[in-house]
Parts: C-alpha cells; sequence; structure tokens
C-alpha cells in the first residue's frame, strides 16, 4: 500500500456510505451527541455533507476546536497595540487579523500598525532577520500541533529583535472542564488528529477513563471523520480511547515535538474566549527564555481582562455546542464572512463561518 | 489552524527542506522529524513537518477500513 493509495481510499464515497451504514448499527437507536474539538473536523463535516449521513438520534456537535475563535480579545488588543508601536512590526497567522474586539489586528493596520501575515513561526524568525533594525512580536495562537513549531523556533536561537507573544491552548485540560459542565451531556469526543499527530492518546486515556466518555481521534478526511464516529458509536458508554488514524497518530505523538514544547515552555492557566479559564491549558515561556516574552520586553498589562463578545453574539453558546449557530440572533443577520460580529464567523475553521459557506451542502 | 497537509519531501538540506505535492512546492523545516530522507511523504503543519506518513501506517487505515466495511456488509450494510 503505498501513502498515495492510501489517501485515495480516505476520499472514496462509497467508503463513506459503508461507514454511515456502520454507523447506524453501531449506534443502534440510541441517541447519542458526539463532539469533536477541531475546526478542520468541522470543515471537513460542513463541506462533505456529513451530518446529513448521520442515523436519527446520533448528533455531532462542533466544540471549542478553533484557536482563533478562543483566543482572548485581550490578547488580540496587546498585538494591535504593540503592532501600533514605532519600530515594531508584529507578525501573525493570516486568521487572526479580522478578528474582532475593540482594536482587530487589522483596523491597526489600517491606522499606520504594522502587521504583517507569515505561514509558520520560522516566517518571523526570517522577517527579523531581514529587518534587524525593527523589533518583531510573533503573535502566535494554535493549539499543540502550532505550539511545538513556535517551540523550535525558540529553542534554535532566534535573532535578538523577535520576540513571542505567546496565545497558545492546550487540549487535555479544556475537555477536562466541558466535563464538568452539567448541562452539557456528551457520549464522547472524536479528538483533533493534528494534535494527536504531536501529544499522542496517552493524555487522553486517563480522561477518558475517569470520565467513563469515549475519546477517539480521527483524521480529516471525509472516511476518516466517519470512521471515528463508528468507532465512537462502538464504545458508547465505556470510557475507553482509539485511534482512527494511524497513519499519522502514534501512541506516543511525535517525541521530538513533545521534548521541545516541554523545554521552551510551562504549563499556564488560560482564559478560553466565551468559554472561561482552565487551569494549565496554556503555555508560557519557562524561566530562562523570559528575555524572549514579548509581554515582559514590552510591559504588557497582564492583567487586563475585555469582554469576550459583542452584544447578542453567542460564539461562546457556539463553541461549546449548545447553540446552533443558524439560532445566534447575528447569525446572517448582522454578522456574516464579510461583516464578522464574532470570532466563529471569521477563521475558516470557526463553526459560523464553516455552517454560512456550505449551508447549501444539506445537513440533513 | 491545525490543518496539515500530506507532502512529498523531494530536497533536504539539513533542518530545512522542500516538499511538494502536485505542482505545488514549498519550504519545509524539519526540526520536529528524524531521520526523513527525500521520497518520504510528511505531514506539513505551518510550514514544519510534523510527522513522517508511512506506507505501513497507511495500509493500517486500509487494514481498519476493511474490517469495517466487512461487518457493514455481513450485516446488510451497503459496503
Amino acid at each position: 500500500m503505498t501513502v498515495e493509495g492510501g489517501l485515495q481510499a480516505v476520499r472514496d464515497p462509497a467508503r463513506v456510505r459503508a461507514l454511515a451504514a456502520r454507523l447506524a448499527e453501531g449506534a443502534g437507536g440510541r441517541p447519542l451527541t458526539l463532539m469533536h474539538v477541531c475546526g478542520t473536523h468541522e470543515n471537513t463535516i460542513a463541506r462533505c455533507g456529513l451530518r446529513g449521513l448521520l442515523p436519527a438520534g446520533v448528533r455531532v456537535i462542533a466544540g471549542p476546536g478553533c484557536p482563533v475563535c478562543v483566543c482572548p480579545p485581550e490578547d488580540i488588543q496587546a498585538a494591535a497595540e504593540l503592532a501600533l508601536e514605532p519600530g515594531v512590526t508584529v507578525a501573525t497567522f493570516g486568521d487572526m487579523l479580522r478578528v474582532p474586539g475593540d482594536l482587530s489586528l487589522e483596523e491597526a493596520r489600517a491606522r499606520g500598525g504594522d502587521v504583517r501575515v507569515v505561514l509558520g513561526a520560522h516566517g518571523a524568525v526570517e522577517l527579523a532577520r531581514d529587518e534587524p533594525d525593527r523589533q518583531v512580536v510573533l503573535f502566535a495562537v494554535g493549539f499543540e500541533t502550532t505550539a511545538c513549531t513556535v517551540a523550535a523556533a525558540v529553542l534554535a536561537d532566534p535573532p535578538p529583535n523577535l520576540s513571542f507573544l505567546l496565545s497558545h491552548r492546550r487540549i487535555p485540560p479544556a475537555l477536562e472542564g466541558l466535563l464538568a459542565i452539567a448541562d452539557l451531556p456528551l457520549d464522547g469526543f472524536l479528538l483533533p488528529g493534528h494534535v494527536l499527530t504531536v501529544t499522542g492518546l496517552e493524555p487522553y486515556d486517563r480522561l477518558a477513563r475517569a470520565a467513563g466518555v469515549p475519546a477517539v481521534v480521527a483524521g480529516f478526511e471525509p472516511v476518516d471523520v466517519m470512521l471515528g464516529l463508528v468507532q465512537l458509536a462502538a464504545r458508547a458508554g465505556r470510557g475507553e480511547t482509539g485511534n482512527a488514524y494511524p497513519r499519522a497518530v502514534r501512541p506516543g505523538g511525535n517525541p521530538i515535538a513533545l521534548a521541545m514544547l516541554e523545554r521552551a515552555f510551562l504549563h499556564d492557566h488560560a482564559r478560553w474566549r466565551g468559554i472561561g479559564a482552565f487551569p494549565e491549558s496554556g503555555y508560557a515561556l519557562r524561566p530562562e527564555l523570559a528575555h524572549l516574552d514579548a509581554r515582559r520586553r514590552f510591559g504588557v498589562d497582564t492583567d487586563r481582562e475585555l469582554p469576550d463578545h459583542a452584544e447578542g453574539c453567542q460564539c461562546g453558546e457556539v463553541m461549546l455546542g449548545m447553540v446552533e449557530p443558524e439560532d445566534c440572533p447575528l447569525f446572517d443577520r448582522g454578522c456574516s464572512p464579510s461583516t464578522p460580529r464574532g470570532p466563529c464567523m471569521v477563521s475558516a475553521e470557526g463553526t459560523c463561518r464553516n455552517r454560512h459557506q456550505f449551508r447549501s451542502v444539506g445537513h440533513g | 489552524m491545525c490543518l496539515a497537509v500530506p507532502m512529498k519531501l523531494i530536497q533536504v538540506e539539513g533542518p530545512a527542506g522542500v516538499v511538494g505535492s502536485g505542482t505545488v512546492t514549498a519550504d519545509v523545516r524539519l526540526d520536529l522529524v528524524e531521520g526523513v530522507v527525500v521520497g518520504d511523504w510528511v505531514l506539513v503543519h505551518a510550514g514544519y513537518a510534523i510527522a513522517r506518513l508511512g506506507e505501513e501506517e497507511a495500509a493500517e487505515t486500509l487494514a481498519l477500513l476493511a474490517e469495517v466495511a466487512q461487518l457493514a456488509a455481513e450485516d446488510g450494510g451497503d459496503g
């Protein structure tokens, strides 16, 4: 089996239909609410119309799987204010530009702030090398998948004019927090494949066992997602984990990436926009690397907290799977991809944005 | 954000390389993977290879699928 052949197989519609039949059998008519925590899963599900293939009673809801959406507004404000400082360039990933707040990065740029889009952490390293007279700040968001790439840049002797404004988030503490929300009945987690490529399944074994809720990691092709759901239905009621993405997820994850995360960062209490704060759900630079911390270098007020959402915006409830995007009073009535009012309408990973873009694709 | 794309390594120079898929090529950092060589498939996220994709693991996915499809067929599914 070649890698190419394998990739073709996981895009095969006949296999998707076969798995849908298997899911119906596995669910056996039981009502099941399954949560994914990955914007890329939401994208596959919405784009391919997978909700339309789910058996009656099985719901797949979107959890807080979009790192752009959960980035707290005070961090965006700090980045926007830094971009307006003379001699400072803020480098960030494209999705962050339009996330609304008191001052979005796009608005900061319109006011003359220097905001540049980079494709990855290494882009910020190159930018700092190319422009040694400017202070470059990498505003770094993303889950473990992205955090390890930033850790690699932190540990590779970055140029002295580069610093890091970290807003990374860790998935396991957030899942523990979600399980503690009483009115959020969950029958299983579809785990994010590329986060687990880095972390492996181990951190989730304990979590699944303790909560008695199954957790299965899945990839991002339509067949991968359906296979993950089939495995979840088969484990319903039992706190077991499963791997439906063995071509990218090893039990122990990526040991090099894990070692770099460990060497660069400590776990930190962190706020998730619209959801709340969870202990150890963020990353902070280790004390010996504190000179690379943009908050310290530029004296950012770390006690500031800004309101999460515009009035009426229900991104928080959408990210908990409690409200469908269409039921938010602002959805398509003042909030759309061209004029987003909340973060979920901005990113290609946001639940509202996906639902808006693919609403002509049936979801049953 | 956690989007990662399978691409084939077409050049390796120390911790950096070039990946290709179809007619697209891109620079890639190899800090997070060990022992990759030209011709390997890697999963690329934000300009970094985060995993090597092996043929063995591709076969494992197919075996999983075959098992499930088989069950569906036996139980009267359409697979």
